[in-house]
């Protein structure tokens, strides 16, 4: 989709949120999903944005993120939303 | 328009000097100014609301859609009054959802009576940036505003330090810091709604170069007064309801011909603003590490949301609200029983006359139908509000997401579905927590499956009829079994429901769990006071209506039959029972019968006949499943009525005449393969019309209270005809 360039900076490795383990921060690079990334980034999960796994649900999903470097507030999301946010 | 509109020009007549707040707002129609609250979710936007309406709130609809429009009236000053409308709560302007897609009807159409003279913005303090973006979209668009700063105190505890001033200058608009859940502000709030607001003097966000030959064609040709508008309008004609089928076209023209491209201009949108409000905070917000160990709400979510506690503890909650709405609810509502009864008696005794049978029977019976659900959905909503409140219903999502997800249901479908086992009108009510539209379709949509305590009269009877009273095991009862049984047929067909619908129901609107996770928080009584409030007068005035009618209706056709033939079976049935010789009571109840048999009920019952024998039943069960349409437990007072049991009958005696009945060869007519048939026709069958009317009130129209009778009682009829089929 021609939509996607806009969103999408070539990722050198192909991590996204859903393999961080918990308690490990990395930073978003960009996000696969077109129309699940205008909600994403409306939440502020902007390319650059720090996020840090902080939970997981009692049966793996969904699980909750800690957006921003300064913890601004947590997020949850369901694995399969967390697989689009590319990881740098 | 509502008769909200009425209600307020009469208040405003009262209020007398508006002429200043009139110019103000700059119409010459309206007498009060229209004020918009909007802000993110969990920004205290509803506490805002109560603290500034109080009980002076109301609940109508957004014309065209099925969203509730709560609006409320506030006093501003002693001489001015405001109506403030508290919109659903987004995080942006661009909607997700239906409940969203309100916001931009109501802000996108400029020449609406309904379009708000500004808008009142709540941000959470404690998390300025994400909270923003909304903000300056809403300024962008030209509207008045006012920033509403709350949370100053959590922001504080998490080392954030706040330049109100400096905010301020930045933002263009009047920024007033305040605690809505303490109160503590609005004063200070309330003045500068009061004063003459200018538009935002800052712009956060311009348009493209590239997209302005486009937007400005649709800015000059809707007359707009800003090219951000003129660009939601390219973003989203196709969900403007105030624009022509022409309009449309027009719109769609321009975004072909300059290929525009919504979703990579709107995420680039999104980012350029985030990029803006972080340099704003740059120069009014300072972060200072505080402290270094976990937040409160990690350390609590570490035992709340832990997979052996976190399930044993909601479960704990489950059932305390269980507890509450099947037995303590019990107290009230006998009381309320009780009441109702006295005040007919009383009546009936003093009066007499076709119009007295019909306030006592019909309307009376009716009102008080309604009435008894007042304290179980009182209490249950009671729970439902402080585990909002509290943040804990978003841990409940969480942790039955997956589970429920499977099933087409969503982690907040748990509420409405075990709520259900009590009864089925609050937990229906319930399902409202639900924000994706289909998922709470179909939860509102299986909730009657599950067995609700109104079956439970009818289970009794009809189990203790056919099913051994013996132990199994040593220390289980066989007939504890069949009721268990019953309970787990309902679920299992509300889950299997849910996962057909699943699959069968097609929605434009993507489910998301993406949401934010609140962190705990005291609950504000004030807010759960007026959350039961609420719901209770919604129920009783708009689900109260629909019962009260259709009680009418029942007590016409018990009451009255075809022409002269009521009277002719009355005579009749007196001259049996004193050849008989019975006693006046006998003789009362033998009439009582006769005449029901032979009302339009009755008619009806033997019209339904044919339809129903295939299950087993014969007329007199068609009666009491058409009396019972009322609520399920009306069947056990038909029984005992139509086989002349008295009326003093309890669930025993109706037992022994329903065993003493005998079939056309003299064998038992209440078989197990019939009482079977009718236990899951009950489990099934969608017999309350209190339920279908909660349904009518939560989905807005008739389709799925109708859908829901069709499918549920051709379950019940299916299910039915194959148990009597497979015993008999």
């Amino acid at each position: 989709m021609s939509d996607r360039s806009t969103l999408t900076s070539a990722p050198t490795t192909r991590r996204s949120v859903k393999d961080l383990k918990l308690g490990e921060s990395a930073t978003i690079c960009c996000l696969e999903d077109p129309e699940m990334a205008l909600k994403l980034l409306e939440m502020g999960c902007i390319p650059g944005t720090q996020v840090r796994l902080n939970s997981r649900a009692p049966l793996g999903c969904p699980i909750t993120l800690v957006v921003g470097e300064q913890g601004d507030y947590t997020l949850s999301l369901r694995v399969s939303e967390a697989a689009t946010i590319m990881l740098k | 328009m509502t008769s909200g509109e009425d209600t307020i020009i009469d208040r405003a007549g009262v209020t007398g000097s508006v002429e200043r707040l009139e110019a103000a707002a700059g119409r010459a129609g309206g007498l009060l100014a229209r004020i918009a609250l909007v802000g993110n979710p969990n920004s205290g936007k509803s506490s805002l609301f109560n603290q500034l309406t109080g009980l002076n709130q109301k609940v109508g609809n957004f014309p065209g859609v099925t969203v509730d429009r709560k609006t409320g009236i506030s006093q501003l000053t002693p001489q001015l009054r405001a109506e403030i409308i508290d919109l659903p709560g987004t995080y942006s302007l661009y909607p997700k959802s239906l409940d969203e897609k309100v916001i931009t009807s109501l802000f996108y159409d400029h020449t609406s009576p309904q379009y708000p003279d500004f808008v009142v913005v709540t941000v959470d303090a404690s998390n300025l940036r994400r909270n923003l973006l909304l903000f300056t979209q809403l300024a962008d668009l030209g509207l008045p505003a006012i920033l509403a700063l709350n949370m100053l105190d959590t922001a504080g505890q998490h080392g954030v330090q706040i330049d109100v001033e400096a905010l301020q200058q930045e933002l263009g608009v009047p920024v007033v810091p305040l605690n809505a859940r303490k109160g503590e502000g609005i004063t200070a709030l309330k003045i500068l709604m009061s004063q003459t607001l200018g538009a935002p003097t800052v712009r956060f966000y311009e348009p493209d170069e590239e997209l302005l030959p486009m937007v400005r064609q649709i800015r000059y040709y809707f007359n707009l007064h800003n090219d951000y508008l003129a660009l939601h309008y390219a973003h989203q004609y196709r969900h403007l309801a105030f624009l022509s089928a022409d309009d449309r076209a027009y719109i769609e023209e321009l975004t072909t011909q300059y290929d525009f491209r919504p979703t990579a201009r709107q995420a680039q949108e999104t980012i350029d603003r985030y990029a803006r409000v972080n340099e704003i905070l740059l120069n009014c917000v300072t972060v200072t590490r505080t402290e270094q160990n976990e937040p409160y709400s990690n350390r609590l979510d570490k035992v709340l949301t832990h997979r052996v506690w976190g399930y044993a503890i909601f479960f704990g909650i489950l059932f305390l609200m269980f507890q509450a709405v099947f037995a303590w609810a019990s107290y009230p509502m006998e009381l309320i029983d009780q009441g109702v009864a006295w005040i007919n008696s009383l009546i009936q005794t003093n009066f007499d006359g076709p119009l007295i049978s019909l306030l006592t029977e019909g309307v009376l019976a009716g009102l008080g139908g309604v009435l008894i659900f007042i304290p179980q959905i009182a209490l249950l909503f009671a729970f439902i509000a402080v585990l909002e409140e509290t943040g804990y219903m978003a841990r409940v999502t969480f942790m039955m997401d997956r589970i429920m997800r499977r099933f087409g249901l969503n982690g907040k479908s748990i509420v409405p579905l075990i709520s259900g086992v009590a009864c089925a009108v609050p937990a229906i009510m319930s399902a409202r927590t639900i924000e994706n539209r289909k998922d709470r379709l179909i939860t509102i949509f299986v909730t009657p499956l599950m067995s609700c305590s109104a079956r439970i009269p009818v289970y009794t009877v009809l189990i203790g009829l056919v099913v051994p009273d013996e132990a199994v095991l040593g220390i289980f009862n066989l007939r504890g079994f069949a009721l268990m049984g019953l309970y787990l047929l309902g679920f299992f067909a509300a889950i299997f429901s849910a996962w057909a619908m699943k699959l069968l129901m097609r929605t434009s609107e993507r489910s998301y769990f993406i949401m934010e996770f609140p962190v705990y928080r005291w609950p504000r009584w004030k807010n759960v006071g007026i959350t039961i409030l609420e719901k209770v007068k919604t129920f009783v005035f708009q689900a109260g209506k629909v019962i009260l009618a259709i009680s009418i209706i029942l007590w016409v056709l018990a009451t009255y039959g075809p022409p002269g033939r009521l009277e002719q079976v009355e005579t009749q049935a007196r001259a049996t029972a004193a050849t008989q010789r019975l006693t006046p009571a006998e003789t009362e109840a033998h009439v009582a019968s006769e005449r029901l048999e032979n009302s339009y009920a009755g008619v009806f019952g033997h019209v339904l006949e044919p339809a129903i024998r295939p299950l087993g039943f014969d007329w007199k069960i068609g009666i009491s499943l058409i009396t019972s349409f009322a609520a399920r437990e009306v069947f056990v007072g038909t029984m005992s009525t139509i086989y002349s049991v008295g009326q003093d009958a309890n669930e025993l005696t109706v037992q022994q005449k329903l065993a003493a009945e005998k079939d056309i060869y003299g064998q038992p007519f209440f078989t197990p393969a019939r009482s079977f048939s009718l236990l899951v026709f009950y489990v099934f069958a969608m017999q309350c019309m209190s339920t279908l009317a909660a349904t009518y009130r939560e989905t807005k129209g008739w389709k799925w209270p109708l859908l829901q009778l069709v499918y549920m009682t051709g379950l019940a009829y299916v299910a039915s005809w194959l148990v009597y089929s497979l015993m008999s």
